[in-house]
């Protein structure tokens, strides 16, 4: 017993004297702790974020409750508020743009990080980050005055002779619209899921395609069957990087989607998303319920995004299931 | 990052004591005015120096509310429900004056088109939809016009533009009064939205058949065509800055001390029948006597000198009588 505790007093605790000095010269202590800070502030700050948010609009929380989220109706005159056409227009565009931009973002890594050649392959990536760093109004003015033409000459009347049976290709095609402000969508977000998902695919070890070789498989194949399945955890997570980038866009969606906010199955038809009419009515709003509307409007967004990215976890731990990467 | 360089700058060179700085924020519209004539005074005056954010109107008024600035600006007269927000007494002084003007796009028309009040409610009520409708024919005798269906498009964002806009249909047509109404943004019954007087002017550039509205600043310094409007008194007219302050001096003969009189179809032979003033919105209590004092010396130069240069810009300037009611109110600042 004596042994022991003599022991014990000899055995410095950590947090006392010398040991936790030595301990925060090596520098452990201190590390864990601004990290800890660190960590935390992101939590503060997006709690600051959504009480603001609910503080601010209480007016309209109160004066329309849940039916906020159902009713079509956005009359600044009349005060009457509804957000039901942006989150409609927002999932609308977001879902084309991923439509369009997954199957080109995920073929365009395959190539890059398979089969192209290391030096074109870097080349190309160089090019696509650049991409990804062009500002959103440049790609509002590329749908301005490049697709909003061609929409209205070339691809609209194209799809109305092909699909035109359709209720999504039917209605007069003005040349803005959901289609239109989605295949902008899909040409910002693709480099994000192309830079994103050839990272992680060059992360797929090589003896995991050596092994598909082995055993038979074609390059495909084993691109396919095995490199693919490997890397799927990380390229859900680019295709939610893209997603979150849709949704929250703002400035070239504005410029391209006819600012009209109505429910139309037609994709031809002028709509409109959350982002862009906060951006387009904060400014000039006066009066306390319309102000306070949009900023709940701001709160829509955020628990969009809060559900799509729940979405996002439980699809990733749903295919870790299915077996695969670990 | 910016934002902190530049206010690391201005700490840096700090004006010395005697120097008055005077902060206010509001309309975009008649940002370029604003910023030449502060400019000007402050090349006058060299104490004095204001520091002018054209944020929007709403966000001008709701920064004046919270008391950040020392005044505001609006290019929307504030009605006694909105001055009710305010825990302090607001007095509105008209600086410039502005013009809305409707522009169009029908391929093969080339001429002026005139507008009937009538005909262009309907338009954007979205009852006439066809351009060889009689509404719009019978106003343009000799005129070809196509039996196309009409493109309405408006401004998406919040703007005094669409305040004045709506605030004119309102009057001339009781049908949009009651169902769409007035103000920066409305309940649109049919078209498009394009952001900003570029995005107006883009989409109906672009859009075959289609019509717009710009504002007249807008329109000439881009030397855009655009379309005859008729006035109440039944004489088509073409938007020009003598055209607008007739509007206003007309309307200023039924203004007494307020002057927040709307000055759309404003009777009178050569008045445009669509502009209106915009407003600096000046607390009338001021309890800072040397910002008091900076702030009524530079509205009286506003109101003199400053008109001189308003026309340099394409704003058109405040009609004698107006001038006079604003050089009775500026003494009630306190």
């Amino acid at each position: 017993m004596s042994v022991d505790a003599t022991a014990m007093e000899r055995a410095p605790s950590p947090w006392t004297g010398r040991a936790l000095l030595r301990r925060l010269a090596i520098g452990d202590e201190v590390a864990h702790l601004v990290t800890l800070i660190f960590a935390f502030t992101v939590i503060l700050l997006t709690s600051l974020l959504v009480y603001q948010l609910f503080l601010n609009s209480a007016a309209s929380r109160h004066a329309f409750g849940w039916h906020f989220w159902l009713s079509r109706t956005w009359d600044p005159v009349f005060e009457h508020f509804g957000a039901a056409p942006f989150i409609y227009g927002t999932l609308v565009t977001s879902a084309i743009s991923l439509l369009i931009a997954v199957p080109l973002g995920l073929a365009a890594a395959v190539f890059l990080s398979e089969l192209a050649p290391r030096s074109i392959s870097d080349t190309i990536s160089f090019l696509i980050d650049l991409l990804a760093a062009v500002p959103s109004v440049i790609f509002g003015l590329l749908g301005i005055f490049i697709v909003v033409p061609m929409m209205r000459t070339m691809i609209g009347p194209a799809l109305k002779d092909t699909l035109g049976f359709l209720p999504l290709f039917q209605g007069p095609n003005y040349g803005v619209g959901f289609l239109t402000a989605g295949i902008v969508l899909a040409i910002m977000v693709v480099p994000y899921i192309i830079s994103v998902s050839r990272e992680v695919l060059l992360t797929v070890p090589r003896d995991q395609r050596e092994a598909a070789l082995a055993l038979g498989a074609t390059r495909w194949e084993s691109t396919w069957k095995v490199v693919v399945p490997w890397a799927r955890t990380g390229i859900t997570g680019s295709v939610f990087l893209a997603l979150a980038r849709a949704v929250g866009e703002t400035m070239a969606v504005t410029m391209v989607i006819g600012n009209d906010p109505k429910i139309a199955t037609s994709l031809f038809a002028p709509g409109y998303t959350i982002a862009a009419v906060i951006a387009n009515e904060f400014t000039e709003a006066t009066g306390k319920l319309y102000l306070s509307s949009l900023i709940e409007l701001g709160l829509v967004l955020f628990m969009i995004t809060l559900i799509l990215n729940g979405c996002a976890r439980l699809l990733i731990i749903a295919t870790e299931r299915g077996g695969g990467h670990p | 990052m910016l934002l902190l360089l530049g206010l690391a700058l201005t700490a840096y060179a700090q004006p010395p004591d005697s120097t008055v700085l005077l902060n206010a924020a509001g309309a975009t519209f008649p940002y370029p005015i604003y910023s030449k004539w502060f400019s000007d005074y402050h090349q006058a005056h060299p104490n004095v120096q204001i520091n002018y954010q054209s944020i929007g109107s709403g966000g001008g008024i709701q920064q004046l509310k919270a008391g950040t600035v020392d005044f505001g600006a609006s290019d929307m007269p504030l009605n006694d429900q909105l001055l009710g927000q305010f825990n302090f007494k607001i007095i509105q002084f008209p600086t410039v004056l502005g013009a809305v003007v409707p522009t169009y796009n029908i391929p093969g028309v080339s001429g002026e088109l005139k507008f009937t009040a009538k005909a262009l409610s309907d338009i954007y009520l979205g009852k006439v939809t066809k351009w060889n409708d009689s509404e719009i024919a019978s106003a343009n005798p000799g005129v070809k016009l196509p039996g196309n269906d009409i493109v309405v498009i408006h401004r998406s964002d919040g703007s005094g533009t669409t305040f004045v806009w709506t605030d004119y249909l309102s009057k001339v047509n009781p049908e949009w009064k009651s169902k769409v109404g007035s103000n920066t943004s409305v309940n649109w019954p049919v078209g498009l939205g394009g952001k900003g007087n570029e995005g107006v002017s883009g989409l109906v550039k672009q859009t075959p058949n289609s019509i717009g509205y710009v504002e007249l600043i807008y329109a000439m310094q881009n030397h855009m065509g655009f379309g005859l409007v008729q006035n109440a008194d039944g004489k088509f007219i073409k938007a020009s800055l003598t055209s607008v302050t007739e509007a206003a001096a007309g309307a200023a003969a039924k203004m007494k001390s307020d002057v927040r009189i709307s000055i759309t179809d404003a009777t009178g032979a050569d008045t445009y029948p669509i502009c209106s003033f915009t407003y600096l919105l000046i607390p009338q209590t001021i309890s800072d006597g040397t910002k008091r004092e900076a702030i009524k010396a530079f509205l009286d130069w506003m109101l003199t000198t400053g008109q001189g240069s308003v026309e340099s810009l394409n704003y058109a300037r405040l009609p004698k009588a107006v001038v006079g009611i604003e050089m009775k109110n500026l003494a009630e600042i306190k």
